[in-house]
């Protein structure tokens, strides 16, 4: 498989939740697609890692070129873990102020 | 088409449809368990590309850790078929829209360039393996590794702080 | 001597400086003897230019590089020879004069405005000499612009009255309607000859053949000039409305001086006017049609300034009548005669003005040979001056100007003796009117009767002496004299005179002119004074001479046709473009600023959903232009 399978495939999962964000009013229900928008460039990056590796390998058997992506996907995933207990946090705290999950409701920024 | 082929095309299949299915459903519940579901599917695509360490890490933390912590928050919100209308139809297409043009130009900028030709190396690969990266994360990148630890401090000590009741 | 020539108009500029910065702390006497002594003061140095000048040298004096551009030197120079220091001793000796009269005229004013009317007369004086003396058309053009500003500064002198600023209005914008021909005929002279010096100009005209259109164009033009200069048709209107001004003022700007500026002008380019005897035939037709119109309208105007005022126009239009048939030297010595008498009947008529209190209405005089004597013989004078009878002054340089129209054409001659004989009338009938028969005036202002002060009758016994035998300069071969005046400017005139071959007229034929023209005045004088002085015109005229008192009805004509229409175009430029279209387009980006702006404030909703959108699109965009916009 080339790159190209693995590039249409992480776009398409982006794009499906850019989509999600834009179009769901539940505040839950964009947090998760947020999530998924960010599986999409891990997996991205898990496959520009392999694909330096195999062009690294062609040149010399023994070396180890292309483990920065997994490392960065490791540090993405550490990131997502920490966002979303925070952001869950201020959901429920957002639950119990107002009693509704609704994103339109949040128009404060307007005043 | 080798077994590698046919496990990648199956595997994107179930992911794409997956998440198409997170946002479509109606029940918050429901998005949840095909969220759960692309993630499974994508921790497939994983180890067809030989990265067994982010794979398992991947089930561990997003669908077991994250993902529970949604059903949890979800569960407390009591929606069950919360049924929120649509508020804009129009505002929902522009974001249909919008979307679609996303992927569309990215695809189009895309399509043509030399580094598209690249093979990807699957199924095998040392690099993937816990053993390599452990090496990797602890000799080159070890002051990221303990500041994340620092973050996840401060990312809890900031949950609480929230989540407080008065 | 050349070091003095900057002396001339310097002491004028002095007292204007003095006069006008100081004039809040001066009082009347010193104020009166700064503005009189500088012009004294400038009437010593022409003396002694002009004897200089009369052993034939030309003083030239070059004060500073004026303007260097490029092949165009002009530079700020003086010319004193024979015809400019004859105009400087006409200016700076009726000036002083007149100076001195003004003295006791304008006592009456405050202190701050009696200085700042010597300022504006001795920056009159100023730009006169400055235009006279200049040695290249620049200079005069600067003099030129200068005497129109203090014209219109002196006209409008009580500037409170709203008729008087408007006559001062007038005056200046007629002006510069001349001062369009003078500038281009210019620019013209600049293109054609490449310099504006004098020098230059004549001796590159000279070099062309007669009757070319680049000469004809210029004269033309310098014509037009002279023509709102010196109240000539069609720009005439002017001068009457200008007697607003104080009657000193009438009879220094209005009769001896600025109104000549046309015909010293022409007089100095006299070659270039005898090479265009198209533009000649134009100036002497104009003059003569001058010189008709304005003598019917003084047949029937009653007030005594306007009478003169008419009078003035139509000795100019006799002076350009002169300049048009080749009689350069007639010209400038009708300028000199008419010098001296038409300030002297100004002056008089100011003595009477002032000894009645301000009231100007002849039908109001009558019988002031009693009260103001001196007034009384002098104002005779000058009348039988103008009218042409000799030995006067007057009928030597009319006699002079007629004989030269004569031998250029009949019907010239014909008329000319007409609007002598009309000036003989209606001047007599002034007089008549003004200091025989009875007094018609109130009670109150017979007892006010009396004569002015020294300072006011010894300028008009002096004007008076000299109207009287300064046509002794003049006396023509005819008479057995040897014209003084023609020898002294022959060298100005020597260009045009190898040019000119006017028909010789025999001794016999001029006698018999002479006579006519003398005889026919005289019948118009004693007709005048025995009518006049026993049933003068009381009532508004009717019939055509309610047409002449309405001067033809020019001046309605020039308001219909010019300047309504000018100032229905400006209504209209100024609510349509410059209302709708100038400010509506400033106003117009204000507003729609102001209305992008409210409608950008409804993309901030609050929502945080349609902030996301935004996000989107923009990355979206930010794509294309990057990836397909090369």
């Amino acid at each position: 498989m080339t790159i190209q399978h693995y590039i249409f495939l992480a776009v398409a999962l982006f794009s499906i939740g850019v989509i999600g964000v834009l179009t769901r009013r539940n505040i839950i229900i964009i947090f998760m697609c947020i999530e998924l928008m960010l599986n999409a460039v891990n997996l991205l990056l898990v496959a520009f890692s392999k694909m330096h590796h195999l062009a690294a390998i062609a040149a010399d058997a023994t070396s180890k070129a292309g483990s920065e992506g997994q490392i960065f996907v490791f540090f993405i995933m550490v990131v997502a873990a920490a966002e979303v207990s925070v952001g869950l946090a201020i959901i429920v705290m957002m639950y119990r102020n107002t009693h509704s999950v609704d994103a339109n409701f949040l128009n404060r920024l307007k005043h | 088409m080798s077994i590698t082929h046919l496990l990648f095309w199956f595997l994107t299949v179930l992911a794409l449809g997956s998440a198409l299915m997170v946002i479509f459903s109606k029940n918050p519940v429901h998005s949840i368990l095909w969220l759960i579901a692309a993630f499974f599917a994508i921790s497939g695509h994983y180890v067809l590309l030989n990265a067994q360490f982010l794979a398992i890490v991947n089930i561990i933390v997003y669908a077991g850790a994250i993902m529970v912590l949604f059903l949890f928050v979800v569960m407390l919100m009591n929606l069950n078929s919360a049924a929120i209308p649509m508020k804009n139809k129009w505002l929902g297409f522009a974001g249909v829209i919008s979307g679609g043009c996303l992927l569309l130009v990215i695809t189009a900028a895309l399509k043509d360039t030399a580094v598209m030709r690249n093979d990807v190396l699957m199924k095998t690969g040392d690099i993937g393996l816990i053993h390599n990266l452990g090496m990797v994360l602890f000799k080159d990148y070890v002051l990221p590794f303990e500041i994340s630890s620092v973050l996840f401090l401060s990312a809890m000590v900031g949950a609480m702080v929230i989540g407080k009741k008065d | 001597m050349s070091n003095l020539v900057y002396l001339v108009p310097l002491f004028p500029l002095i007292g204007f400086l003095i006069n006008g910065l100081a004039r809040n702390s001066l009082s009347k006497g010193l104020t009166g003897i700064i503005g009189s002594g500088v012009i004294l003061a400038s009437f010593v140095v022409s003396i002694l230019l002009f004897l200089q000048v009369k052993d034939g040298n030309t003083v030239s004096v070059v004060l500073f590089d004026f303007i260097k551009s490029g092949k165009l030197d002009i530079p700020f120079s003086f010319q004193v020879d024979q015809l400019s220091s004859i105009f400087l001793l006409i200016i700076t000796g009726v000036g002083f004069l007149i100076h001195l009269y003004s003295t006791a005229y304008m006592k009456e004013e405050s202190n701050a405005h009696f200085a700042r009317y010597f300022a504006y007369l001795n920056l009159f004086v100023f730009s006169m000499l400055l235009l006279v003396m200049g040695g290249n058309f620049l200079i005069m053009f600067i003099g030129w612009e200068g005497v129109g500003l203090c014209s219109y500064l002196l006209i409008g002198y009580w500037f409170k009255n709203n008729d008087y600023s408007s006559a001062a209005k007038k005056a200046f914008v007629m002006n510069r309607i001349g001062d369009f021909g003078f500038l281009l005929a210019m620019f013209w002279m600049v293109q054609q000859f490449g310099s504006l010096t004098f020098g230059d100009v004549f001796s590159g005209a000279e070099k062309m053949e007669a009757n070319n259109t680049v000469l004809t164009g210029i004269t033309l033009l310098l014509f037009l000039g002279a023509a709102g200069k010196s109240a000539q048709i069609p720009l005439y209107t002017w001068l009457p409305d200008a007697m607003a001004g104080p009657t000193p003022v009438s009879a220094l700007i209005h009769a001896a001086t600025m109104v000549t500026a046309g015909i010293y002008m022409i007089a100095r380019s006299n070659i270039m006017y005898t090479l265009a005897p198209f533009t000649q035939g134009v100036v002497a037709v104009i003059g003569l049609a001058t010189a008709i119109l304005a003598a019917t309208i003084a047949l029937k105007q009653n007030d005594i300034k306007k009478v003169l005022a008419y009078s003035t126009v139509s000795q100019l239009g006799y002076m350009f009548l002169g300049l048009g048939v080749g009689a350069y030297t007639g010209a400038v010595f009708h300028v000199m005669t008419h010098a001296f008498f038409k300030a002297l009947l100004f002056l008089g008529a100011g003595s009477v003005i002032h000894a009645m209190h301000h009231e100007q209405d002849i039908r109001s005089m009558g019988g002031l040979k009693k009260h103001l004597p001196t007034t009384h013989w002098t104002f005779l004078v000058g009348c039988i001056a103008i009218a042409g009878i000799p030995p006067l002054s007057g009928f030597f340089s009319k006699d002079e100007i007629l004989a030269a129209a004569f031998s250029k054409h009949v019907v010239y001659w014909v008329i000319g003796v007409l609007g002598a004989v009309m000036t003989a009338y209606y001047m007599f009938r002034l007089y008549a009117t003004t200091f025989l028969g009875k007094f018609r005036g109130t009670h109150e202002q017979e007892h006010h009767l009396h004569e002015s002060p020294a300072a006011m009758t010894l300028p008009l016994i002096i004007l008076a002496i000299l109207s009287a035998v300064a046509g002794f300069v003049g006396i023509p071969e005819v008479l057995g004299g040897s014209h003084k005046l023609q020898e002294f400017l022959a060298p100005i005139f020597a260009a045009s005179s190898k040019l000119q071959h006017p028909h010789a007229i025999s001794h016999a034929t001029e006698y018999m002119l002479m006579g006519a023209s003398v005889g026919a005045a005289v019948l118009a004088i004693i007709f005048a004074i025995s009518r006049f002085s026993k049933r003068p015109d009381m009532q508004d005229a009717t019939g055509f001479g309610k047409v002449l008192q309405n001067k033809w009805y020019v001046d309605e004509l020039y308001d219909a046709v010019i300047v309504k229409p000018l100032g229905r175009l400006s209504d209209l430029l100024n609510n349509i473009i410059e209302k709708l279209g100038i400010d509506g387009a400033v106003n117009g980006i204000g507003k729609l600023v102001n209305y992008g702006g409210r409608q950008l404030r409804l993309l901030q909703s609050g929502q945080v959903g349609i902030y996301l959108l935004m996000m989107v699109i923009a990355a979206f965009v930010l794509f294309i232009i990057q990836l397909f916009v090369k």
